[in-house]
């Protein structure tokens, strides 16, 4: 297998863009990753866009197509990649498995959601695609519904607390107050969090993630183009996607999302790394409890233990383990099909040290955790400074 | 803007919502609900028969939503579940008729029919199970 860097990355702000359309978001997207691996634009052999629900959002289908046009880049081949929110996470695994293939020599992964077009009604509705429509939508069930059934599990389980899950969303505003991109770049208190709205309990408002629009793209090269083109060239050195049930009652364990245990160990295992070398996260914080159980299910704590962790700042910015240094889907936004995609940009921003405030520091590998729905799907990445097998 | 449903869509899952009609596989005497047309375990060894659910069975988790989705504001807030039927499988379903913070973990409950949401004014009515509590075995 070839091994594959990212020399170019791109990103909109997250938030609500009155005056852009998801094609003015894709093309400002791709155009700065361009202009950031420093191409022309007409080197590039191929794109994979992740994106979740433009039909339901905007009546647009045929993103694969739209996103080379826009880009000016026809006729090369284009594909749309669905799967739910971890459209990002599978477009870039898709772009990876062209590369280190040998099929490829330099493509973009891109990822990207318009929501504001629509009511909040009907955002959620589109998003609840990403569940069981027969059986869990029809009953009544939204998407804080099914994180909520497994929060209450959780704290009935292992005695988590309402003030942890708040700490969660505490941790993740501070970083993206840090973040210029962030869609929330403000700061949040436990009894802000705690006295907001509740949505389905035990969450509330502020333990959700937003509505968002944005776009972000990844520029991937083979290694003999990366090192022809780029001298920051950041390596993927672990790619793995793992699936479950698609409704969350057929799961054995609603506190263990199998699909990130299985992708989490797997990427790691194919970087060669141990878990307790890697330096940074970005994890699938959809909700404040996904985070709890995300950073268990990867195995960076005992489960049950994920809740207390967040208490201790374990995950703070530049403690053991920096989690969410952008923000996470909860401050810096969740454009559905982007974030994935972000996820891997802020990654490569770590690793080369140009994350400014939100530096961390000396950050030399990285992971990305990208769960669709209630954890049908998750892919995982590892990023480093260093290709895999070098020392 | 109405999101209106085709009537084979709702027909054709009838005769599970309405009388908790599952499967199970003869082979190993695994039950299933919402029905599985192939056993993940015996695979093709398996074989698939109907198997109707008595309807009983424990809250596993639960919730109380308050932003409901569309169609169901009526119900606002409302009791959703998951629900280990002592067949073994699970379900995603409403309790009805309790208030909120009676509900707890193991609590008993049985099925029964309820009309679940609406499809707009105008629109099908749609109707399945939902729980109330039992008493204690």
């Amino acid at each position: 297998m070839e091994r594959v860097a990212i020399v170019g990355i791109g990103q909109t702000k997250f938030g609500e863009h009155w005056k852009l359309s998801l094609r003015d978001l894709m093309a400002e997207a791709g155009g700065k990753a361009v202009g950031d691996a420093g191409i022309a634009g007409k080197e590039i052999q191929a794109i994979y866009g992740g994106t979740m629900s433009t039909g339901r959002m905007i009546g647009q289908e045929h993103i694969g197509a739209l996103i080379a046009d826009s880009m000016g880049l026809n006729p090369i081949p284009s594909t749309r990649v669905e799967n739910a929110c971890a459209s990002g996470g599978t477009a870039l695994r898709e772009a990876y498995l062209a590369v280190s293939g040998g099929h490829y020599d330099l493509v973009v992964a891109g990822g990207v959601e318009k929501m504001t077009d629509v009511y909040t009604e009907q955002a959620s509705l589109a998003l609840g695609g990403a569940a069981d429509q027969e059986w869990e939508v029809f009953f009544g069930a939204t998407f804080p519904a099914l994180y909520a059934l497994i929060a209450t599990m959780h704290m009935h389980k292992y005695g988590t607390t309402e003030e942890q899950l708040a700490r969660v969303a505490v941790k993740n505003h501070h970083n993206g107050s840090l973040n210029p991109l962030a869609q929330f770049p403000f700061e949040v208190t436990i009894e802000k969090v705690m006295a907001s709205p509740k949505v389905s309990d035990p969450l509330k408002l502020l333990d959700c993630s937003p509505i968002t629009d944005g776009a972000a793209a990844v520029i991937l090269a083979s290694e003999r183009t990366a090192k022809k083109i780029c001298d920051n060239p950041i390596w993927i050195n672990g790619s793995a996607q793992a699936s479950d049930t698609l409704a969350l009652h057929d799961r054995k364990d609603l506190c263990t999302l199998n699909a990130s245990v299985v992708a989490g160990r797997e990427a790691i295992a194919q970087s060669g790394l141990k878990l307790n070398e890697i330096d940074l996260a970005e994890i699938h914080d959809c909700f404040t409890i996904a985070e709890i159980c995300a950073v268990e299910d990867l195995g960076f704590v005992k489960k049950g233990e994920g809740g207390k962790a967040m208490e201790t700042g374990m995950f703070d910015l530049n403690s053991e383990i920096s989690v969410n240094p952008s923000g996470g889907l909860k401050a810096c936004g969740h454009p559905v099909g982007a974030t994935g995609i972000k996820q891997a940009v802020e990654a490569v921003e770590q690793l080369r040290g140009d994350a400014g405030k939100r530096q961390v520091k000396g950050a030399k590998t990285a992971l990305t955790h990208n769960v669709g729905g209630s954890g049908a799907t998750c892919v995982v990445h590892i990023f480093s400074k260093i290709a895999r097998g070098d020392s | 803007m109405p999101h209106r449903k085709s009537l084979g869509l709702i027909w054709r899952r009838l005769p599970q919502r309405y009388r908790l009609m599952g499967t199970k596989c003869t082979t190993c005497g695994t039950h299933f609900f919402p029905p599985r047309q192939w056993c993940p375990t015996c695979r093709r060894k398996g074989k698939i028969v109907e198997h109707r659910m008595k309807g009983k069975g424990l809250v596993y988790s639960y919730t109380v939503v308050r932003v409901p989705q569309q169609g169901f504001a009526m119900e606002s807030p409302y009791v959703l579940a998951i629900i280990e039927l002592n067949e073994g499988p699970k379900l995603t379903a409403q309790i009805c008729d309790i208030s909120p913070e009676e509900v707890e973990i193991g609590m008993p409950v049985k099925a029964v029919f309820r009309k679940i949401s609406e499809d707009g004014n105008t629109g099908i009515i749609h109707y399945a199970y939902k729980f109330l509590p039992d008493v204690k075995a």
